[in-house]
């Protein structure tokens, strides 16, 4: 017979948590990441503190490097509330790294064969409604599966990444070719560029005007309310009368739609053409973004701009400290992980066995 | 006859390192835990695996022992995507954070260490890392004598290949063997498919978790090192290596989550990585490219339609388990 042991703690399920607690704790998986990441600087034989303010003064210092650093921030926010409502239906939308990029197909189109024959305002608009449009109905697809058969919408979104992408490089060396043999599309003509605003293109106004369309969406709309209830419980909503379905197909529209835009202004703001890495990760970047913001719009904006800082401050270490660049994806992998981990200690207590009296006593 | 020979062993050559992502991921997988950092897993073990094998050659000088510099590749590549999945396993399996979300952490996290060990001892070693032709040879060229490739027709086919193609069969052969005939693989396959009920049977489910995706992350490394010490000639090449990672999550689904299918499953893909090169079709190369991906968003979509209850996903892919909120 072995003897019983008693483990050595047990994990309980928070319930109510105070706000200050878990900014406490959020604040110091934050510390401890900046820690983690000096260490990385001191044993690559490079000062930390002198790293770090490198990648401030490099992200925030100068006016042209704040603007850059706005650039990186506005897809990321912009797809990071897209993914919202997916997430809080439970709906693993993986993929919009790819509605991103059919967005950019949709908007290109335009700007590729009507640049000349439509005043700009016009055209530009057209265009953020084929990438809108491009975006959501390339989304609807793993809905339509996932609501008929319940076909993994996780692994099917990932696909679907790949496919649009491999479309984009097909269109790179074939119908749209700029230079016959370039693999390039030319750039756009003017007018199918993004006007500036401050300096940066304008798709930051559209991205916080997205912020608080989605707060808005997600808390005080008849649709909100029916994703969360789905999101809880896809039974309950069933029989609560809801077309569950038809929830799932709609919200991925939604999701993508916004993808889409956002491709759209990536093509036609930042990058002024089409080629394959048009998203360069930000799907997926974006959502640890929405993940880390517990689906809160306001804190998208705050992680957003956190990693977009990190990414550019990073990159000018290759410049100021021979430091490579990819630097700057370790940093980002380490804060990630840092702040995933302290959800944990958010939500769930640690209760020794030797203390069980201690709390009794407390409680 | 040539032409299809050649396309055959390329094939089998471009499908090996997929060969063994797929397998590290099927065997996380089974576990209930579904890993997207694969990407991340087999960038560092390709960086790492190479470092070694580098560092070991530059160490040892004139007496480099082929073996053992083959050994070291190997470890390191498995200790990097070990390590790699060891913190997903924290953070997913005791600390119960979001496996996709994780996941992707994890393939930014490593695309990014792979890349700055690549580019770090390119600088460092003055700008090109290559290991000696003696090394190169013997991690490229097929293990047996000349006489026995020399067979017509079928002696390159089977004994033509890199000493990692034999080993990587052996192993999915082993881990089919593995999952569904021994006690351990049942248990294993009860933890993916309802942790609750594996927990009530008395199985370490967090033990399991734990085992399963850590050893997975190290095999899905060592797939990461053989494509840099084989088809990228044993140079750090991340421009090639990206994608490789996404595609065996790919080729997980495809195989339907058992590992004697990948060995056929990574030629297939490979062939279809390469076809563009051999075979001249009216259709543009890069539609070729995307074939894997169509394949098996095909076979997810048959899969889920036919419920055939063999071939579904793990039950409890992607899900956290906690105990208490049975």
């Amino acid at each position: 017979m072995r003897s019983h042991r008693e483990p050595l703690f047990h994990l309980a399920k928070q319930g109510d948590v105070s706000g200050r607690r878990a900014w406490a704790i959020r604040l110091a998986s934050f510390v401890l990441a900046i820690f983690i990441g000096g260490l990385i600087f001191l044993f690559l034989g490079h000062n930390p503190f002198r790293a770090y303010g490198e990648i401030i003064t490099g992200s925030l210092g100068r006016k042209t490097a704040l603007r850059q650093t706005i650039k990186i921030a506005v897809p990321l926010l912009g797809t990071a509330l897209a993914i919202a409502p997916c997430f809080k239906m439970r709906f693993w939308n993986i993929g919009a790294e790819g509605q991103i990029t059919a967005g950019a197909i949709g908007a290109t189109f335009f700007a590729l064969n009507y640049a000349n024959r439509l005043p700009s305002p016009l055209l530009l608009t057209i265009m953020g409604l084929s990438g809108v449009l491009c975006g959501a109905l390339w989304a609807l697809i793993p809905a339509i599966f996932k609501a008929r058969w319940g076909t993994n919408e996780t692994l099917f979104t990932l696909m679907m990444n790949y496919i649009v992408i491999g479309m984009v490089k097909y269109l790179q060396g074939g119908p749209w070719e700029g230079k016959p043999g370039s693999q390039i599309i030319p750039n756009f003509n003017n007018a199918a560029v993004l006007p500036k605003v401050l300096g940066v293109h304008c798709g930051w106004i559209m991205v916080l005007i997205l912020t608080l369309f989605i707060f808005i969406y997600m808390n005080y709309s008849k649709h909100g309310y029916e994703i969360s209830v789905i999101g809880e419980s896809p039974k309950t909503a069933r029989y609560a009368g809801m077309d569950v379905g038809r929830v799932t197909r709609r919200t991925m529209m939604l999701s993508g739609g916004m993808c889409g835009l956002v491709g759209y202004m990536v093509a036609s703001g930042a990058n002024m053409t089409l080629y394959h890495n048009v998203a360069d990760g930000v799907g997926f970047t974006a959502i640890t973004v929405a993940w880390l913001s517990q689906l809160n719009p306001f804190a998208m904006i705050a992680i957003s701009l956190l990693l977009a800082i990190l990414d550019k401050g990073a990159g000018t270490l290759q410049t100021a400290m021979q430091v490579p660049t990819s630097i700057s994806d370790i940093i980002t992998g380490i804060f990630l992980f840092c702040m995933l981990a302290c959800e944990f200690f958010i939500n769930y207590r640690i209760l020794f066995s030797g203390g069980r009296k201690k709390e009794a006593k407390e409680g | 006859m040539n032409a299809v020979i050649a396309l055959i062993f390329n094939a089998i050559l471009n499908g090996t390192p997929l060969m063994y992502g797929t397998m590290g991921e099927i065997l996380t997988e089974k576990s209930g835990n579904l890993n997207l950092g694969v990407e991340g897993l087999m960038y560092m073990g390709g960086a790492l695996g190479l470092a070694g094998a580098f560092y070991y050659e530059k160490a040892a000088g004139a007496g480099v022992n082929g073996l053992l510099a083959m050994v070291i590749a190997i470890a390191c590549a498995f200790l990097a995507g070990a390590l790699g999945s060891l913190i997903f396993s924290v953070i997913t399996i005791s600390l119960r954070a979001n496996q996709n979300v994780t996941g992707l952490a994890l393939a930014i996290f490593g695309t990014g260490v792979g890349q700055f060990v690549g580019e770090y001892m390119r600088t460092m070693e003055g700008g090109y890392i290559a290991v000696s032709n003696e090394l190169k040879n013997f991690f490229q060229n097929a293990p047996f004598p000349q006489t026995l490739q020399n067979i017509p027709v079928v002696g390159k086919l089977l004994f033509g290949h890199n000493i990692f193609v034999y080993l990587g069969v052996l192993l999915a052969l082993a881990m089919g063997f593995f999952i569904s005939r021994t006690r351990w693989g049942l248990n294993l396959r009860s933890v993916g498919e309802s942790p609750a009920t594996a927990d009530a049977a008395g199985i370490n489910i967090a033990r399991y978790k734990y085992l399963a995706t850590v050893m997975g992350g190290g095999i899905s490394g060592i797939g990461g090192m053989v494509y840099i010490m084989t088809i990228a000639g044993c140079v750090w090449n991340h421009e090639g290596l990206a994608g490789v990672g996404w595609l065996a999550v790919a080729l997980v689904i495809f195989c339907l989550w058992r590992p004697v299918n990948a060995i056929w499953g990574s030629v297939l893909f490979g062939a279809l990585m390469i076809l563009y090169l051999r075979v001249q079709l009216p259709i543009p190369s890069e539609i070729y490219k995307i074939l894997p991906y169509v394949v098996t968003l095909v076979v997810l979509i048959f899969t889920s339609l036919r419920k055939k209850r063999e071939d579904q996903p793990p039950e409890s892919l992607g899900i956290a388990y906690f105990r208490e909120e049975r």
